[in-house]
């Protein structure tokens, strides 16, 4: 059985609560004591059906204001897979809960109301989705109930989401009429909607691939923790653990140590206490070094034959996380998975809007803006662009005074050949 | 791209294939490898229950051969069973590690607080001063505990690592975005950090684990005779000197176990037939009532009261 981590758009009005509801509800995961509490309070309120939203909407505000504030995470398992469900607000002034909602997840369901059609929150959570990475979509065309289970309104809102899928050159969509109200296409096929062949959305959550290995053909490995056991049985023991970011690594792999350059060989690869001829992302290992090397916390390890980038400059997309706004110059940290090197923003080069896609210029990147950047840091980088791997192109940006993590950050260009030169403001936006 | 099915790895060995219990438990020891990498003294909060249980066999897998990079904190409630004291001893001492036992019972006298009283009188809420006070006294860090998301909705929100202030209050609206599997673990001098491992596993993703790593647990897991007062509810919670009965109630000997193992004052058994770690995984299976809303009476007193208990420095 494997894992699919998925995240679901849309706001409260599209009935997404509702729809995350649904699959629990109707997979049976939910348990007896909590159904009870449901069926309680559709009683208190005289309502015919039990509001499946509440099974999601967890903390006291959010029951009082009735919206989804923070990001919850949700479980359910089928006998083909185990699903984590990260379900964020749909707002903009929450945009930042939905990048953090996405940098994690697999697929996005983008849930639109049948009603509605697509609208500029339909377009900004599609931006958001495909910035952070995410390949596989479902547009989840939800309340077909209330156009009549209308085959027309579905095409019309099917080819309107085509544009946006061309532009942001999505590669896997699949459109799903549904209503999660009535359970019409959510884990059962509709006999409403006859016209539609497909599958159903959890049909459809249990066939998609699940995405493993961020880049199979680049090995990545980053030292967290250096074990010396000094115990007389094992004087001399050091091993590297870490996470294996990406990639295969092989006990006799030629190895170079970054930033430092050094070479050197895997002795061996431990996992819990055993040696294993290979280990394979993201699985944590300890590796054994033939040479003895100074190597510490935040190191990269990879195999010779592997092009990581060093640097110690580079462009980056950030999204904007902090109350106060980023200026040019400002001095930060950026936290690379267990790489913590101080640096400085020293350009803000453009500012994407996201509901149109296009970018303009700016010299401020104000909470939830998304903007291009460049970055100095102190000691050099490895580095990957986030296109090519999804885990070694992430980092955050951290107030080096309070702790607080300022800014969600992927890396854009590593080659100051194609740094961003004078950007015309009109220039459409790419990732 | 070559077609579904078509062979991809010809002249490779055998792709490695993680299942999904496998990504949890590297997600897991990731988490807890940059506990050490980040914290200069971290702890392990170990109740003797199987959520700790289980975080001690991923500690092993994270650090051995070294040493754990941090001691066992208990919360003795004072409530507990013995067998539970008797199962975390033996553990520390199988697995050589420092164990630490602070006792609710001497919270209360050294800082004049009130004993519970009633008939069920739960040492849980006050748990959280003798937690505060063990942070204080050796200066932790971080505070690594076995919490799940899926354990109850305030939990849902948690973050892996959950920044608390001088008083241990959790504000959900001040979490920090948690990104990727980038952790960070800042801090300013006074706050610190509980980190949860396995909040992404559920109570099931727990026993396949337990099973799959055959991992020892104490036996009150498993379906035993226990004489049960049965409460107003219909929940049978297990006899001890700690309850305050009287004539009204009921005293039945039933087979039981135990789904969470806490404040025996408010940690209710369920009946069950289920002796070994199959048969509990196929009640688990059948079963539709939650973990906590089986068995926790503290949480049924009212409808936010993990969240409310979370604010208050609660793990």
């Amino acid at each position: 059985m494997d894992l699919l981590r998925f995240i679901t758009c849309g706001s409260v009005d599209d009935g997404k609560s509702t729809l995350i509801g649904r699959l629990l509800y109707d997979s049976d995961s939910v348990s007896l004591d909590v159904l009870a509490t449901l069926e309680k309070k559709r009683t208190a309120t005289n309502s015919t059906d039990v509001d499946l939203a509440l099974l999601t909407d967890g903390l006291k505000a959010e029951r009082e204001q009735g919206i989804t504030i923070d990001v919850a995470h949700k479980y359910f398992t089928t006998p083909r897979r185990k699903f984590i469900i990260t379900d964020a607000p749909g707002h903009v002034q929450y945009t930042r809960n939905m990048v953090t909602g996405a940098s994690n997840a697999d697929l996005a369901i983008v849930l639109v109301d049948a009603r509605q059609g697509v609208i500029e929150q339909t377009r900004r959570h599609t931006l958001l989705a495909s910035l952070l990475g995410i390949k596989h979509f479902v547009l989840a065309v939800n309340k077909l109930d209330l156009v009549g289970y209308d085959e027309a309104v579905f095409e019309r809102i099917v080819a309107d989401y085509q544009a946006v899928a061309q532009q942001l050159k999505l590669a896997d969509v699949v459109a799903i009429p549904l209503s999660a109200l009535h359970g019409d296409n959510v884990v059962r096929r509709s006999k409403q909607i006859a016209w539609y062949q497909g599958p159903s959305l959890l049909e459809h959550l249990e066939s998609v691939p699940a995405t493993i290995d961020a880049n199979p053909n680049e090995p990545r490995f980053q030292v967290q923790y250096v074990i010396r056991p000094q115990t007389e049985e094992l004087p001399d023991y050091r091993g590297y653990a870490g996470r294996i970011q990406s990639g295969t690594y092989r006990a006799g792999d030629k190895v170079r140590i970054w930033p430092s350059g050094l070479e050197t060989v895997i002795d061996a690869i431990e996992v819990n206490q055993q040696p294993v001829a290979a280990a394979v992302a993201p699985q944590g290992v300890i590796l054994r070094l033939r040479d003895d090397i100074d190597i510490s916390r935040g190191d990269t390890v990879v195999p010779l034959a592997a092009h990581p980038a060093v640097v110690r400059e580079f462009e980056a997309t950030l999204c904007w996380m902090d109350e106060r706004p980023l200026r040019a110059g400002r001095k930060l940290l950026v936290q690379h998975h267990a790489a913590v090197v101080k640096a400085s923003v020293t350009a803000i080069l453009q500012k994407i809007n996201i509901e149109t896609f296009e970018s303009q210029g700016t010299d401020e990147a104000k909470l939830n803006d998304i903007v291009r950047v460049r970055i100095k840091t102190a000691l050099p980088l490895v580095a990957d662009e986030y296109r090519q791997n999804r885990v070694t192109g992430a980092f955050i940006l951290v107030d080096d005074q309070t702790g607080a993590t300022l800014a969600a950050g992927l890396i854009a260009a590593t080659d100051p050949e194609y740094f961003t030169q004078e950007v015309p403001a009109e220039t459409a936006f790419s990732i | 791209m070559p077609r579904a099915g078509a062979p991809i790895l010809t002249a490779m060995p055998t792709p490695i294939y993680l299942d999904y219990l496998d990504r949890l438990e590297a997600e897991a020891i990731h988490i807890l490898r940059e506990v050490a990498g980040q914290f200069e003294r971290p702890a392990l909060l170990f109740s003797g229950g199987k959520d700790s249980i289980a975080l001690t066999r991923l500690a092993e897998k994270a650090f051995r051969p070294g040493k754990f990079p941090f001691p066992l904190v208990h919360i003795d409630t004072g409530h507990n069973f013995q067998e539970i004291i008797d199962f975390r001893d033996s553990l520390a001492a199988s697995l050589g590690e420092k164990l630490i036992v602070r006792k609710v019972e001497d919270t209360i006298r050294t800082r004049g607080l009130h004993e519970p009283g009633g008939k069920y009188p739960s040492r849980n809420p006050l748990q959280t001063y003798t937690l505060l006070d063990v942070i204080e006294e050796f200066e932790f860090d971080a505070c690594i505990g076995g919490a799940r998301r899926d354990e109850e909705k305030a939990r849902a929100k948690e973050r892996i690592f959950s920044v608390r202030d001088d008083f241990g209050q959790w504000d959900p609206k001040r979490q920090r975005p948690e990104l990727w599997n980038i952790y960070n673990g800042r801090i300013q001098k006074g706050e610190n950090v509980r980190v949860f491992p396995i909040s992404n596993w559920t109570e099931l993703d727990v026993w396949n684990y337990i099973q799959r790593e055959n991992i020892k647990l104490p036996d009150i897991y498993f379906a035993h005779e226990r004489q049960c007062v049965v409460l107003p509810s219909g929940q049978l919670l297990g006899l001890s000197e700690h309850l305050n009965l009287d004539d009204t109630d009921e005293i039945v000997s039933r087979r039981v176990r135990f789904r969470t193992v806490g404040d025996s004052t408010c940690t209710a058994a369920v009946e069950s037939g289920a002796a070994s770690i199959d048969d509990i995984i196929q009640d688990l299976l059948l079963a539709k009532v939650s973990e906590r809303g089986a068995t926790r009476l503290d949480d049924n007193l009212s409808e936010t009261g993990m969240e409310d208990r979370k604010r208050n420095g609660y793990f």
